[in-house]
């Protein structure tokens, strides 16, 4: 019995590779697809493109979606000339074909063989349907605007938050973001052997990869205990030395550049994309197209903005907070315990950092530099709302997200970021204490 | 083991790098940056906005308007100016930290906008700009098939007439930084450091004195991008990158703040050191001495931010003065 048994194992051995070939000797038609990313330099795969495979005739023979590779292989019935038909609706936003008319290719698929399509993309000029200016178009980027400013407003109430109470600009915010994309990311993928190598092959969460809603659950406590250990072990102690501000600010930013570095040791240089719901496909909600993740991230981070700013309003830490962010002696003097209060503004601060990373990470990229550009965006909004004001934040951040999509129907889309640095400068000239920012000498 | 690695090419590349261009620019830049926050006490965050402004006032000049070379430096002096005055105008009024976010913003714009597409017939983008060099090289007394120099320090002709050049600058930049900080408007501007509202209630324009300081150091800055762009013959969009301003703070700091000589110190240990770490770095890695599990050489190029961020955090914390500096001379308790 255990000898027939061998038998047919040492067969099926000899045979999978063969049944392989088998399974790969099959017609089709295959594409990559990748772009060169302007804020990184680095190709980056376009995920999913959608493309349609007709006959000679038009007639449909198959369909596919770029995976996050960016390849897309789509079996056809049999060797002969097939269309291979990019839908470039499709397309990454600013991406677009870098010839309008090759949106079809033909491809000679022969016996057996998988014939392969090139199509090149670009992010430089704006193509013909970007630069139509529609309804449909301009209330679709507002959407996006949107999204943007709700994630980069759950990083900026942070920011604004540790502001107001200790007085210190964090340059090393952009870190606490990226820290809690990449904890999402290795638990997403690796579970808890993506830190402790031992782990490997035990049973998930340990050794194995968790879906991304508990993974980026675990990126929230993780960046939650990433705030309290910078307050706790760093600036903490930089106070009671009475170490200036200036000087602490310069810490942060060493802090940052270093962090930053590690990041790319573990990490590596190019830019990757969570396991779970990455390549969606849009659904129509009246004229808008919206993908499911970026609706429900969305919806997650209002829910999460409207909770921070009830807490704020009605707990009594809350009110704390705002006290210390007030007039931090008066605070002090009526009994609040301004350390306690500063501990816990950092944990808030490294949490919802820690979130936006991740949903900044599933609506463009896993990136181990993309911390300093948000940054970037969420120092304007937090001018352009007034530095210190947690609500000035948020509604900065939403003018700034909604600004910077909307510009892209005038800007090319590599500069829409310039724009918001513009406004930021602006601003400073016009309204130095920002929108909702109380009218001060802050100089 | 150890005998694998070759030491005397390791301590004679660390040593020219003490000297060589790189060393001069980070010495120009730092000594701005000396001006700005040692002298008059303004956080400048991004210093490499000055340096790229100078190196694309420079370069434009020839590839875009055929200016000859003298023209094409004051052309670099008048784009750091007009940069210090976009910056300065709006934020000098108010608090330091406003200036820092500007600029660090700002620094990041003028690389964005460099290598945009949207600029490719002037910037010429990612590329930049690499047909400049030719006016400049035509000055060069050095024949530049021959090696000039002596022990470690040996150049090729082209190459050497830049250093020259740039330490001649270093030279220039300190003894005016040297003047000025003695003259009666260096005075004024350490006073402003000190207590602005002092300052003021004695009649002094204090805005308009912070203006200047940012001008000048901006120029000086300048100056450092002029000198990248002569020893390397290319200005790239992509070496401005956010960064280089904290590694120019930490040639400044380690040297010591406040002090002429200190940046030209800082930049020339500073490379010294990190040239050493790098070659030893690799030659561990290529000699097999560090597993390439654990690092390969490419990584090894990433321990260089890994010391600057630490050494800066610690260095502020423990030693803000740096090496020579003194401690009444910093202005950490700006506002």
């Amino acid at each position: 019995m255990w000898r027939i048994t061998s038998l047919l194992l040492l067969a099926a051995l000899f045979l999978l590779p063969a049944l392989g070939a088998l399974g790969q000797s099959a017609e089709g038609v295959r594409a990559r697809l990748t772009y060169e990313d302007p804020e990184s330099g680095t190709r980056t795969p376009a995920v999913g493109v959608a493309f349609t495979v007709t006959d000679l005739s038009g007639a449909a023979v198959g369909e596919g979606v770029t995976d996050i590779e960016g390849n897309v292989e789509i079996p056809v019935p049999g060797a002969g000339e097939y269309l291979l038909v990019i839908d470039v609706l499709t397309l990454p936003e600013g991406i677009g074909l870098l010839d309008e008319a090759r949106g079809t290719a033909q491809v000679s698929v022969l016996q057996g063989r998988v014939g392969s399509a090139i199509f090149a993309l670009t992010t430089g000029g704006e193509t013909d349907v970007q630069r139509r200016v529609t309804v449909r178009r301009v209330s679709q980027l507002t959407v996006e605007g949107l999204k943007l400013g709700l994630f980069l407003g759950m990083a900026a109430i942070g920011l604004s938050l540790i502001f107001g109470t200790t007085g210190l600009v964090n340059f090393a915010h952009s870190e606490m973001i990226v820290f809690g994309m990449l904890v999402a990311y290795f638990f997403n993928f690796y579970g808890f052997a993506g830190v402790f190598g031992f782990m490997e092959g035990w049973p998930a969460p340990f050794g194995a990869g968790i879906n991304l809603i508990p993974a980026a659950l675990i990126a929230v406590l993780a960046g939650g205990m990433f705030g309290w250990a910078l307050d706790r072990y760093l600036f903490g102690p930089l106070r009671r030395r009475g170490v200036s501000l200036i000087a602490a600010m310069v810490v942060t930013i060493g802090l940052s550049i270093f962090v930053r570095y590690i990041f790319l040791f573990l990490f590596g240089g190019s830019p990757r994309f969570f396991r779970d719901y990455t390549a969606q496909s849009g659904m129509q909600i009246g004229i808008i197209d919206i993908t499911p993740k970026d609706l429900a991230t969305a919806i997650i981070s209002i829910a999460v903005l409207v909770a921070v700013g009830l807490f704020l309003g009605n707990t009594k830490l809350g009110k704390a907070m705002r006290a210390v962010s007030d007039n931090r002696d008066l605070a002090e003097s009526s009994g609040i315990d301004v350390q306690r209060v500063i501990s816990r503004v950092w944990v808030a601060g490294g949490a919802l950092a820690a979130l936006g990373g991740v949903f900044i990470g599933l609506s463009e990229q896993v990136s181990w530099n993309i911390g300093f550009r948000i940054l970037l965006l969420i120092f304007a909004a937090v001018v352009l709302g007034g530095l210190g004001t947690a609500y000035g934040a948020l509604v900065g951040a939403l003018v700034v997200g909604v600004g910077i999509q909307v510009s892209t129907i005038y800007l090319p889309t590599e500069l829409k970021n310039v724009g918001a640095l513009v406004l930021l400068i602006l601003v400073l000239v016009i309204r130095p204490q920002g929108i909702l920012g109380r009218a001060e000498r802050v100089g | 083991m150890l005998a694998a690695i070759d030491w005397s090419f390791i301590f004679e590349q660390s040593l020219n790098e003490a000297l060589d261009i790189n060393a001069v620019v980070y010495a120009l830049a730092a000594i701005g940056l000396n001006v700005h926050f040692g002298y008059a006490g303004l956080l400048n965050f991004g210093q490499v906005g000055f340096v790229a402004m100078g190196a694309y006032g420079m370069g434009l000049s020839i590839t875009l308007w055929n200016l000859n070379p003298f023209l094409a430096v004051l052309v670099g002096m008048i784009f750091a100016t007009i940069f210090a005055l976009i910056l300065g105008v709006p934020t000098l009024r108010l608090r330091a930290d406003y200036l820092a976010i500007v600029t660090i913003a700002a620094a990041e714009i003028v690389r964005l906008m460099a290598r945009s597409t949207a600029l490719r017939n002037v910037t010429r983008g990612a590329e930049g700009l690499n047909e400049f060099i030719g006016p400049f090289r035509a000055l060069s007394p050095f024949d530049p098939s021959q090696s000039y120099g002596f022990g470690p320090w040996q150049w090729r002709g082209a190459q050497f007439f830049a250093i020259v050049v740039g330490w001649v600058v270093v030279a220039l930049m300190l003894l005016l930084v040297w003047q000025l900080m003695r003259s009666p408007w260096g005075r004024v501007v350490k006073a402003i450091r000190e207590d602005e509202d002092a300052a003021r209630a004695l009649g002094k324009n204090a805005y308009w004195y912070k203006l200047q300081a940012l001008i000048l150091g901006g120029i000086i800055g300048g100056f450092a991008g002029m000198v990248q762009a002569l020893g390397n013959a290319t200005v790239q969009p992509d070496f401005f990158v956010a960064p280089l301003t904290f590694f120019f703070w930490l040639v400044l700091i380690l040297g010591g703040v406040g002090r002429v000589w200190s940046p030209v110190v800082g930049a020339m240990i500073y490379w010294t050191l990190i040239t050493f770490i790098q070659n030893l770095g690799r030659q561990l890695v290529t000699n097999d001495l560090i597993p390439t599990s654990i690092m390969d050489t490419s990584q090894v190029d990433q321990i260089k931010f890994w010391i600057v961020g630490l050494s800066l955090a610690l260095l502020m914390v423990f030693r803000p003065q740096g090496i020579f500096g003194s401690r009444e001379e910093m202005a950490l308790d700006a506002r």
